[in-house]
This record gives C-alpha cells, structure tokens and sequence, in this order.
C-alpha cells in the first residue's frame, strides 16, 4: 500500500512537473521542469542551514598566483564567520557578516573595523570574489524569478538553462544565468550580471561529489570579467553540512579570541 | 610737425578719443588675458607635476596603462637599483618614489570600535629621511592647518576637510584599511599628527600623506614603488630634456614585451598635458596674432569712418600742394601717437586687473567639487615680464595698420577733380 503511494505520487509529482502551466518559466522547453521547481532544488542542493568548510582560494594574478586558506562557519543565508590560516600575513584576520555588515578584524593593529554598503561589493584579498559572493549563501527561489530558456550541454552535462531576474533592486547581482545538470541538479555553471545587464562575473563549477542526499561543487573557479588576470580558483578542502555551529561564534567578540 | 598732429588730437576728440579707447580695451584684455591663462595653466603643471607626474615618471607599463586606479600590484620593484641607474644616467634629474594608494580610514571609539570611517587617497612620501625635498616641493610645510609634519614611523596627515568630516582630533589613532601589492587586505594603524590643505579639490577631498617607509610596509611593498618622479635640479620643467630622457630610457629597456618593465614619460605625455603645454607655448604668439588681426579690422573701420568724416580736410590739404605722402605719413603718425596712449593706457589696466587676480584670485573650489583634475580650487593670473609687451606692441601695430590700410584711398584722390569735390 505504501509502496503504491510512492508510485501514485511519483507519478503524479512526474505528471505535474512536465505539465504545468509555463507560469514563471514563460515559454519553456518542452519536457522541461518548472524554474521554479528547479531553483528551489538547487537551492537544496547548494544552501545549508549551517555549514562548516576549509577552503583554499588560489588567486591568480597579473605577476603570479597565490593561496589563501581559510576555515568559515555559516548560518542561514547572511551569517557567517571565517578566520585566515594562511599566508603567514593574513593570518589570523577574521570576518564576521551579520546581515548587510561586516567586521574585519586584524591581529596586526587589534582593529576590528565595519564594512557596509558598496564596501561589501569589494574584493577579498585581492580575489575575484567580493566579501558578498564569500559570506552569502543565497536562497536563490527566494530572491530570483526564473525561466527555463533552453538546453545545452556543458562538458558531458546535459543541463537546463536558466534566466533569473532578482525580484528587488537591492541585490549584489540584478540577473544571473545558470546552467543546471539536469540530472544532479546543481549549477555548472553561473554568470552574474549588473542591473543593465553587463556581465559581472562567471563561474564554473567542478568536482562534485555527493555529500549525504546533495551534490556539492569542490572547487570553483569565479572570474571577475572586470579584472585582468586569470581568476580565483576556490578549492573545498573540507565541507560539512548542517553542522552544529555555537551561536557565541556570530559574535564581535569572537573575533578577538 | 608733431606738435601740430597732437594738437589736431586733442582738439578733435573724435579723432582720437575712440580709436584709443578701443586699443586701450583691447590691450588691457590681452594683458589680462595672457596673464590669467598663464597664470591658470602654470599653476596647474605646476601642481600635476609636483603631485602627480613629476616632470618625468618612470612606473610599470602595466602600471601605466592603469593608472588612474592607482594599481599598486603592478608597482615597480627593485626600486633600490634602478633609482641608482637612474641617477647615474640622469644626473640632472632626482628620482624620487611614490606610492599611490586608496583605502579606507576608520577612526575607532573609546572601545576600539569603528566610530567614521572615509575612503582616502593616499600618497606614500619620503617625509622622513634627513635631506628630503619632498616636503618642499609640495609645500607640505605651508600646507598645514593643524598640527605638525610626521616626525616619526607611523606618523600622518590628512587634508583638513577630512579631519572635520571625521571629526578627529590631532594625535588620535586611525587605522588605514587597504589592500596589499599582493591583493591581500591589510590594517595599518597611524596616528594623525596634522592636518592639510593644498588648495587643489582632488587633494584636499581625502588626501592622507604618510612616510613612504610606512606605506612600504602597510602595503607589503618590500623595495617597491608605485612611481618614481623625477624632477629637474632647476625646479623648472625642460620639456624637450624630458622627452629625450624617456625615449632614451625606453630605448634601453631589456624586454619591452614584459608589461613590467620600466616606462619613462615626460610631463607632457601625461594627463593630457601636451595639449595645455602647446597652448602655453604659444599663447603669447596666439593672443598677438588674434589681437593684430581684430584690431586691425576694428581700428581699420575706424579710420575709414574717420577717413569719410575728414574727406574734406584732406581735400583741401591736397588741394593746397600737400603732397599725399605727406598727408599719408602725418595719419600715420597720429595713429601711432593714438595707439601708444592707448596701449600705455591699456597696459596699465590690464596689469592692475592682472595684479588683484594674482593676489586675491577666483575661487572656483564649488565647482570642483568632485573633479579629479589637479588644478588648483583658488586660480590666480601671474604677470610675466611677457606681459608688459604682450598688449602694447600689438595696440601700436594695429593701430597703424588700420590706418594704413584706410589712408591707401588718399592716393586715390585725383587732384583735378579737388575742387570740383569742394564745391559741392
């Protein structure tokens, strides 16, 4: 009996997501799920409700590269926490993001300094990602609406195409394109815009593995289409999902310790 | 003669009167002119070269290409050796460094906590070595409000409209938040000692200056420079010296496919200066040509008027045996003795109206609100041994231009004809 309930639901849950109405999704391919569907289990599959990762950013600059690593702690979409490892000077800083503000705390002056507003939009350490794309964990259904416009292959993915426009102004980036494995569900691939449409940033996601139910990218490569240099390269170390996180962490005095 | 000619002037006010009320505004607007222009665009190579391009520059040509973002990740290194090549090549000119950079000051309340913060634009001086002619040539000492120069590492100032805007007290802390050359973040701490204000917008927005030394060291720039500056011994700008040094300079650059390599340019190849210095150049040639050739239409007219007016007078001269010549060379002379009043005149009004903008100026500082330019808020017309010559002669020449040119018709006159003239 349970088991036919399954296969009732699959079958209806199947029925309705090739057959709803093209709604958000506008003209959508054919076949093709809801974009809003979609982004919601991107949204699974790439936002956490805590998380806990060490990474190694590689920035690759004009005159060479170098690497930063660093271990961060997150809550919820705008709650996070990270301390540098290494190089030996940016050892020891620390950030803390509550919201739209910052603190950056540096071992070198015993300064803990806020940063709001465009600073946020700046560039870490040099990197092509900015204090936002770091910090942020975006529930995407909730801040975009999607269309599906069409299918492409990347790599030996097969993946939808997704049109997102944000639903309010104040967002770092007013449209962003992804592609999604249709079979993983997750992004491969991104391109973040500015509200008049110029291309901010790519990203290529690589490397997944499946951590629990998701799929989750082990390195990224993010590249500040501004900028000359070839990009920040984000490599996960160590990702841990949904892990218990002490509340005393998301706090200025932390950043002393 | 002569005596006769200035009487006939002073007694027929018509004659003279206008003609030299016309070449005294023309030349006391060229004498104002030339001195306000020349005075404007001196003053502003002046201050591009002593805050901004030396009167040669010598960065990365990546650097260069970048400049306006101050890219201090695409600083020189090996400052230490190429500034002793440069000086061994260059005698003449002394090479010093500078470090561009922008950031963020954040001014800590009593718990350490951020209580202001302002984006700055920073230059990193060498303001503490024994001998150094930094601080004269940007007149740093003159420039201070409040407070005093940085005597010691970790020592700075900032404009003064910043300081207010901050509302920082002198020998409070502030922390510069930047980034490194290696694109790292970094937090330095300083204390303000001083506050200044040059007089140029773009400097007195947000400018912090502190030791080079100190900046080498906030910014990770171990024996780096953003730019070097160099600048003539003389304190004067050679613009054909400076050329021939960055050619020859770029000429012997190891590998000019390395966009860091070293890049000399002159003053003139910066900031589109080469424009401004041409017309500077040329200005005195300009303005004297522009007033000959409008003044001399202007004056020209004038004695055709006067020409129609004393039709009859120069009729019964001839009709008397004057010869035309004669008639001819005495309008000649009146002009001259018009156009030397008028150009004296002229000067002299010129060079009091030069003088009150020299010593008071014109306060353009509400306009340059957000300008990026290196021209100074308060801009002041300087009088040159130039202009003292730079209206008169032009005033006397045009003068006797335009008379000349009208007089032509008295060689027209047919003398059988005189009498037939007069009668009428």
């Amino acid at each position: 009996m349970k088991a036919q309930l399954v296969l009732a639901l699959a079958t209806f849950a199947s029925v309705g997501w090739a057959q709803v109405p093209a709604g958000e999704s506008g003209s959508k391919p054919q076949g093709a799920p809801t974009a809003r569907l979609l982004l919601e289990q991107v949204d699974a599959n790439m936002a956490a409700e805590s998380r806990i990762t060490t990474a190694q950013m590689i920035i690759h600059g004009r005159r060479g590269a170098r690497t930063v690593e660093s271990k961060s702690w997150s809550r919820g979409a705008d709650t996070g926490f990270t301390e540098y490892l290494a190089p030996a000077r940016e050892k020891g800083t620390k950030m803390l993001k509550l919201g739209d503000r910052l603190w950056v705390y540096s071992p070198a002056t015993d300064r803990t300094i806020q940063l709001s507003g465009h600073m946020l939009r700046q560039s870490v350490m040099g990197s092509d990602l900015s204090y936002e794309d770091m910090m942020d964990d975006p529930r995407l259904a909730q801040i975009y609406t999607a269309q599906v416009t069409g299918t492409e292959t990347v790599g030996d993915r097969p993946c939808w195409v997704l049109q997102l426009t944000a639903k309010e102004e104040d967002v770092a980036y007013q449209s962003r394109k992804l592609w999604v494995d249709k079979e993983r569900v997750v992004p491969v691939r991104e391109e973040l815009f500015a509200k008049r449409g110029k291309l901010l940033k790519r990203i290529e996601l690589r490397d997944f593995r499946k951590t629990g139910e998701r799929w989750y990218p082990m390195r990224m490569t993010f590249k500040d289409v501004l900028k000359r240099g070839k990009g920040t390269e984000l490599v996960l170390k160590e990702i841990e999902f949904d892990a218990k996180v002490p509340r005393h962490i998301f706090s200025k005095a932390a950043l002393r310790r | 003669m002569i005596r006769f000619l200035l009487k006939g002037l002073l007694r027929d006010r018509s004659r003279s009167l206008f003609p030299a009320l016309v070449v005294t505004m023309g030349v006391a607007l060229t004498v104002l002119l030339q001195s306000w222009m020349g005075g404007v665009m001196g003053d502003m190579i002046r201050s591009n070269a002593a805050f901004a391009t030396g009167h040669v520059k010598v960065t990365t040509w990546a650097f260069a290409e970048n400049e306006a973002q101050n890219p201090t990740d695409l600083a020189l290194l090996g400052v230490g050796d190429l500034l002793s090549t440069l000086h061994e090549r260059y005698p003449e000119v002394e090479f010093v460094p500078r470090i561009r950079f922008g950031g963020l000051l954040d001014i800590p309340d009593e718990q350490g906590e951020t209580r202001e913060q302002a984006p700055v634009a920073g230059q990193g001086i060498d303001l503490l070595s024994p001998g150094t002619t930094e601080i004269a040539r940007l007149n740093i000492g003159n420039s201070i409000v409040r407070g005093r120069l940085p005597q010691k590492p970790g020592e700075a100032l900032i404009s003064d409209d910043l300081a207010h805007k901050l509302d920082i007290a002198l020998g409070s802390p502030a922390t510069l938040l930047s980034s490194t050359m290696h694109g790292g973040m970094t937090m330095h701490n300083f204390t303000i000692v001083g506050t200044v204000r040059f007089g140029i917008a773009a400097m007195d927005r947000g400018a912090m200056l502190a030791d080079i030394a100190d900046i080498r060291q906030a910014l990770d720039m171990d024996d780096a420079a953003g730019e070097l500056l160099g600048y003539f011994r003389d304190g004067q700008y050679h613009d054909a010296e400076a050329v021939r040094i960055a050619r020859e300079f770029n000429a012997n650059v190891d590998d000019p496919d390395d966009e860091f390599v070293p890049l000399a340019r002159a003053l003139r190849d910066q900031n589109d200066l080469a424009e401004y210095l041409a017309v500077a150049r040329h200005m005195a040639a300009i303005l004297s040509t522009v007033f000959v050739l409008v003044m001399s239409a202007v004056l020209w007219n004038l004695a055709l008027i006067g020409g129609l007016r004393r039709y009859g007078e120069v009729g019964v001269r001839l009709a008397m045996g004057e010869e035309k010549g004669h008639v001819y060379r005495s309008l000649l002379i009146e002009s001259v003795a018009i156009g030397l009043v008028g150009s004296t005149i002229g000067t002299g009004i010129g060079l009091g109206l030069a003088w009150y903008l020299q010593v008071h100026g014109l306060d353009i500082g509400a306009m340059m609100e957000n300008s990026s330019m290196m021209l100074p808020s308060v801009m002041r017309a300087r009088i040159t041994p130039q202009s003292f010559y730079i209206g008169f002669i032009p005033g006397v020449l045009s003068t006797a231009l335009g008379t000349a040119l009208s007089g032509i018709g008295i060689y027209r006159r047919q003398t059988a004809q005189l009498f037939k003239e007069l009668e009428t």
